[in-house]
Parts: structure tokens; sequence; C-alpha cells
């Protein structure tokens, strides 16, 4: 990729001084592509542990035990109003230093590595607001249908697997969407713990380039496109799902 | 009648008691995590967290500032672009979509870092000489930017569901389009606008410790600080994290309680 | 212990009996004392005032609405008591709904078709037949692979009726169906009912059609204030009532 990029970013850069350094520097398109691979995988981790956490979050609060359903509400409490940045750090550091360390042979990691307390705090934040979510998507499923199941003899689960998920799927996607979108956001917040995502690798290059303006470019440029994806996908999803007559 | 108000009072002391124990929850942990590590009285790491508090609450009083600033500004200029967004003129709609787009889809922290390395840490103004801009400032301004886009898209959003008869009947009254805003428009989006606003002010202030990573001497950044000078002994971590959680908590909890209640409020009429 | 709760049962005596019935939400006692029986193949129309407590009652023979005093017995079976099989009691019981509840994100005929599939768990070719000859029997053939939210109202509520009587219901229960639509659409669920009528199905009905009432019940029942005022063939009740309280309340709605 380097020969067809090198001459015309080298050019740029004689000519306006731009330095983009990733699309003719060896060592700085590494570190780009290192950024982009570790920020969409982390994205895609956080996204996939916070649907999971909601979707258990909303079955819990359904629940017929209330300390289940005080232990969902403490949940979305205290995670919703606390930073999501003192989380990360309070998972990282504060829990991280009670995991046990693992013999790599030789030289000892510890069990969970930054990466992974990354997508455990942010998919924990994300899935708080999941969570509620899912639950308005639910209640926004007449009560009435669930009186049609019952009439027709379903039992409890085949009324929740076979009417009520589908319409409460269906009414959550338009804030699941943008709520997807935010998280995938803030997963450069992993930045603070030495994540390599793609804030921490451009900054690695601004630092020693001293180019801030034209790795930010890229920066926005990532970001934007990566909410553009986001947005296709959901989108996509809820054309697939969309049924004549329904909603709107 | 009676019946209603009674549901409400029921209704909102819920959140105040389920707030009060999760205080008394963290504190409860906090304690737990710390006595039984704790080597002497002194050093104990929860006394050790109470010679620190004086100096995190202050950092605190930054980010409470940060956010009122930041809030008042992004209130401001994101009405203005939320206006210039549904100008009928393509000239002017177009360039503030595209700002505004810019400015909702990118990381708050990756807004944070293009202001404060961008923006030059002094400027000369013509009667003052040079000026020092301290990282505070900076920093309100790096967050005042992505508020600012979100509230012009929520004004545009509550502008958009008015309904079509309300423009209508205020130009059979000859009302001019200003005229229509100002006096029709306006005052019903208001009270459509105040729980999104009120919600963007708890995510902002929820935001605001982001500008430790940038050596803004905030709650974060003076916590991080005081665990350092205490010896960075790894027990401190927990009691220290889990006690700036809190103080953001009894901020920003109540907010949103009342922020639902708005939400709820609004939903039913 | 099943003994205890059944009564021996033959055709010829009363499908459902309702004996003192009584409902409270709350404080506010709903129904106060019911005794009701119906024989199979009757029609029954029930009419009365809103808040008469005739939509509470049609909901409690399916046990939709839980009882707090009285016995209910369909086909000589208790179905009040604790230990009753409640979903065995709806695949005999058919229900139908003001506001048709079908489920908008199946079509048509998935709609007719889930209940059997799933509660009786029948062979899909058998069903799909069975649903397929109800729509057009509701004259709906045509409509099988829309989506409810593209049905008229009379419509979904003739898909409804489909989908309760695909699962082979003994009796049918209808609560107000033609309430919420329009007026050119009643008549063509009426029509169904009717049908339906003429064939020997035993149906209980709630209903503001008066009319309709009197052409097609073989018993009509006026309930008023959480009681059963007067009940008789229509003739006698439309044309000689003898309360004072059916007097003004049918000189109202007539």
């Amino acid at each position: 990729m380097l020969e067809f990029t090198a001459p015309l970013f080298l050019a740029l850069q004689q000519t306006t001084g731009l330095n983009f350094s990733p699309f003719f520097d060896e060592y700085d398109l590494g570190r780009l592509m290192t950024g982009v691979q570790t920020s969409l995988l982390l994205i895609l981790c956080v996204l996939a542990v916070s649907l999971v956490v909601g979707l258990l979050g909303a079955a819990a609060q359904r629940s017929r035990f209330w300390v289940l359903r005080f232990l969902v509400a403490t949940y979305i409490a205290v995670f919703r109003n606390t930073p999501p940045v003192v989380q990360l750090l309070f998972f990282y550091f504060g829990l991280g230093a009670f995991t046990p360390q693992v013999d790599m042979g030789g030289w000892y990691e510890p069990m969970i590595s930054s990466f992974g307390w990354a997508v455990i705090a942010l998919g924990i934040f994300g899935g708080s607001y999941n969570v509620e979510i899912f639950r308005a998507g639910i209640e926004a499923v007449p009560k009435a249908t669930s009186e049609a199941t019952e009439a027709l003899a379903f039992s409890p689960m085949q009324t929740f697997v076979h009417v009520t998920m589908p319409l409460a799927l269906r009414f959550s996607l338009p804030a699941l969407a943008s709520n997807l979108i935010s998280l995938a956001k803030t997963t450069s917040i992993a930045y603070v713990i030495a994540v390599p995502e793609m804030t921490y690798a451009l900054s690695g290059v601004w630092n020693d380039r001293l180019n801030v303006g034209e790795m930010m470019t890229l920066l926005f440029v990532y970001y934007i496109a990566v909410v553009a994806i986001i947005s296709v996908i959901m989108g996509q999803l809820e054309k697939r799902l969309s049924v004549p007559g329904l909603g709107k | 009648m009676t019946n209603a108000v009674s549901t409400t009072r029921t209704r909102s002391t819920v959140p105040i008691l389920l707030g009060a124990a999760l205080l008394l929850a963290s504190l409860a942990i906090a304690y737990l995590a710390t006595s039984h590590i704790a080597k002497g009285p002194d050093d104990s790491p929860l006394k050790v967290l109470g010679r620190w508090i004086p100096f995190i609450l202050e950092g605190f009083t930054l980010n409470i500032l940060m956010s009122v600033l930041a809030m008042i500004l992004a209130t401001v200029s994101g009405i203005g672009l939320g206006f210039l967004q549904i100008s009928n003129a393509v000239i002017i709609r177009q360039p503030a979509r595209f700002v505004t787009r810019v400015f909702r889809n990118s990381p708050w922290l990756v807004i944070l870092f293009a202001i404060m390395l961008m923006v030059p840490f002094e400027i000369t103004l013509p009667h003052f000489g040079t000026v020092m801009i301290p990282g505070w400032v900076k920093a309100t301004i790096g967050f005042t930017l992505p508020v600012m886009a979100n509230i012009a898209e929520l004004l545009r959003g509550a502008v958009a569901s008015i309904p079509t008869g309300q423009w209508e009947s205020a130009e059979s009254l000859a009302f001019s389009r200003m005229q229509t805003m100002r006096h029709v428009i306006l005052p019903q989006c208001i009270r459509r606008m105040l729980p999104g606003w009120m919600n963007w002010f708890a995510l902002l202030t929820l935001m605001t410790p982001i500008a430790a990573i940038l050596g803004v001497n905030e709650a974060l950044g003076n916590t991080q600080a005081a665990m350092e000078s205490a010896g960075s002994s790894p027990d401190l971590l927990i009691p220290f994290y889990l006690f700036l959680m809190s103080i953001f908590f009894i901020f920003i909890y109540p907010v949103s309680v009342w922020t639902k209640r708005l939400e709820r409020r609004f939903a039913a009429t | 212990m099943t003994t205890e709760y059944t009564e021996a049962w033959a055709p010829d005596q009363p499908i459902i009996d309702i004996r003192g019935l009584h409902k409270s939400f709350g404080t506010f006692e709903v129904l106060k004392g019911i005794d009701l029986s119906v024989h199979q193949g009757e029609v029954i129309c029930i009419i009365g005032p809103s808040g008469s407590g005739k939509s509470t009652l049609i909901r409690t023979i399916n046990g939709l609405t839980p009882i707090n005093k009285g016995q209910i017995f369909i086909e000589g079976q208790l179905i009040t008591g604790p230990k009753f099989d409640r979903l065995a009691l709806r695949r005999r019981v058919g229900m139908v709904f003001q506001q048709y509840n079908l489920f908008p994100h199946r079509t048509v005929l998935d709609n007719v078709m889930m209940a059997p599939r799933l509660v009786l768990k029948e062979p899909k070719a058998e069903v799909r037949d069975r649903a397929r000859a109800l729509l057009a029997k509701v004259r709906l053939a045509d409509k099988e692979n829309h989506y409810p939210g593209e049905l008229s109202g009379g419509q979904q509520q003739r898909v409804a009726i489909a989908r309760s009587l695909c699962m082979r219901p003994d009796m049918m229960l209808f609560d107000e169906v033609t309430a919420a639509l329009d007026p050119e659409t009643v008549k063509e669920v009426l029509t169904t009912i009717k049908d339906l009528a003429s064939e020997g199905m035993t149906c209980v009905l709630v209903t503001h059609e008066m009319g309709f009432a009197r052409e097609i019940a073989d018993r009509v029942v006026f309930t008023d204030g959480g009681r059963i005022v007067e009940s008789g063939p229509p003739a006698q009740i439309f044309g000689d009532p003898q309360d004072a309280r059916t007097k003004q309340f049918l000189s109202q709605v007539l």
C-alpha cells in the first residue's frame, strides 16, 4: 500500500507542509493499522457485552424477586450517574490490582489485560443504558397483546419469545442505535489505561512527529466513518425487521 | 386527585431512598475493602483518604465550574446553531448541519485533544498584551462543542415535532416566520427540550474528568495526585476511586431523577 | 382429586354454568352475584349500560379475570378452583376482543397458525390447511400474506375470529367486538359471527348492537349494577321488558 500512497503524501508534505506520516512511513503506518484493528475489535466487543448485559438486566427487571430488581436498579443508578472514565480506572486499577497474575513462562502478566478491562468496564457502562432501552421497548408492547396470547393458551415463555420480544426489539431499535453509536465513541476513553486503540495510537504518532492537526483530522474522519457504519448496519436491521403497518 | 398526588409522592421517594442506600453501600464497601488491610490507625487507607478529601473536593469544584460554564456556552451556541440548521437558505443550513454532524459524531476525548493541542496556550490581545489561557478554560471549550451540537439537534428535533397546524394557523394570522418562531414555536419547544437538555448537563459533568488526561487539576487529576503523594499504595485505589465516584453520584443522581420525572410528566400530557 | 372439581357432564347439561359469582376491583364490587347457565349451541347476548360489569363477566369465563367468590363450571369442570389447568380451559374457550389484538409482526396466516403450532404442537401442514380454510370462511383468503397493519379494522377482527377458531374451541366469547370498528365494517364482522352461530357454535357476546342481538340471540341477558336484572328470549326482552331499568335502558339505546 505504501508504494502507492507514499509519493503522493510526500509530495503533499513538500508542497503544503501537511504531514500525514502514516501514509509514507512504515512504522507510523503500523501504528495506525494496530490502532484501527484494536479500536474496531474493542468497539465490537464492548457493543456485544453491552447488549448481553442489557438483555440480562431487562430480563432481571421483570423478575418476581425484588432483590434482583433492586440490584438491577442499583446497577443502573451507579453506572449511569458516575463518570465512565473513573469507572474504567476503578476496574483497571482498583479491581485489576487484585486479580491474579498468570505465569507466561518466565514473566508474569495480569490475567485480564487492559483491553480486557476496557471491554468489561465499557460493556457494563453501556449495558446500563441498554437495560432501560430494552425495558422501554417491552413496556411499549400493548398489554392487550399479551391478553390475546393468554386467551390463546400461550405459556408466559411462549408469549415472551414469540410476541413480546420480537415487538420490543423493533420498538427499541432507534434508541438502541443511538446508544450503540455513543458507546462506540466512548471507547476512545480506553486511552487512559493505554489500550492501543485509534486515539492512543495516533497520539503516539503526533507526539513523535508533532503533526497534531493532521492526525486529529484522521481521528475525526475515522470516528465519523465508524458512526456511519453503525448507523447503516442499524438502519439495515430496522429495514429488515420493519413490518407494514407497524410503528410510525 | 388526592390519589394522583400520593402516587407521585411515593414514586419520588423511591429514588431518594435508593440514592441513600447506594451511598451507604459504597461507604460500607470502602470501609470493608480497607479495614482488613489497615496497617495502623494513622495510615489506614480511610485515614489517608480523609486527609486528602479537601484536595479532591477542591478539584471537584473545577468539574462543576467547567460543566456549568460549558453548559451555558453550549446552550447559547447550540440554539444559534439549531436555528441555522433550520434556516430556509441552503447556504446557511448545509454548513450548520455539517458542523453539527462533526461534533456529534466525534468522541469527547478527541474533541478535547483537538482543542487542548491546537489552541495556543497564550494569545496576544491588543490591549492586554499576551494572555495565558489556562488548561481548564480550553477544556471548557472542548466540552462545549459536543454539547452545542447536541443541543442544536435537540432544538431541530423539537421544532420538527411541533405540528404543522401551529405554523399554518400562525401564518393565517399573518405572523412573520420570525414572529411565529418566537411567539408560537419556541415556547412549545422549551418544554420538549428540557429533559434532553438536563440529560446533556449530566452527561457533560460525567465527562469532565477526562480533562485530567490533559493535565487539568480537577477531581480525577487531584485524586491521582493524592494517591501518588500518599505513596501509591494499591490499598488506596479502591477507596479513593469509590469516593470520587460517590461525589459525582451525589451531584448527578438528583439531576437524573428530576430529569426522569420531567420526562414522565411530559410524556403523560 | 379431580373428581372433587368435576361434575358428571353430558351435552344436555349447561356447557357454561356460573353460580353466585362475585368480583371486586379493590373496594369496588363489579359483579354482585351472577348466576348464568348456557347450553351447548346457545347464543347468548349480554347487554347493559357501560360499567355494568358485562365485560368483566365474559372475561371470567376463560379465566382472564380471576374471581373473588362463586363457581364457574365449563363442561362440568370447575375452573375457578386452585388446581385447574388454565391452558386446558383456554383451548376449549375461544375469545375475541374489542381491539382485535392481532400480532402486528406476523402475517395474517401466521397469526392464525401460531397458537395451534405452539400450544397444541400440531403438524404444520395440517394447521396450515385448517388456517387457510378458516380464512376462506371469514372471506379473507386473499389476505393471508398481509400484515395486520395493512388491513381494515373489520378485516383484522375477522382474522382474530379465525385465529380463535383455529384452536377448535367448543365455545366462543365475543367482547364488544364491533365497538372499535367503522360503521361500514361492522356488518362484515356480524355476518361472520352469524354464520358461526348458525353452525351451532356456542357463543356468548357482549354487544351494543341491539338489532344484531335481537336477530341472533337465543337468549338476551340484561345486566346493570353488577347483577343480572332480566333475561329471556329477545322477543320478550325487547318487546316486553319487565324491569323498569331494562325499559329505561332500551328506551335510550333503541
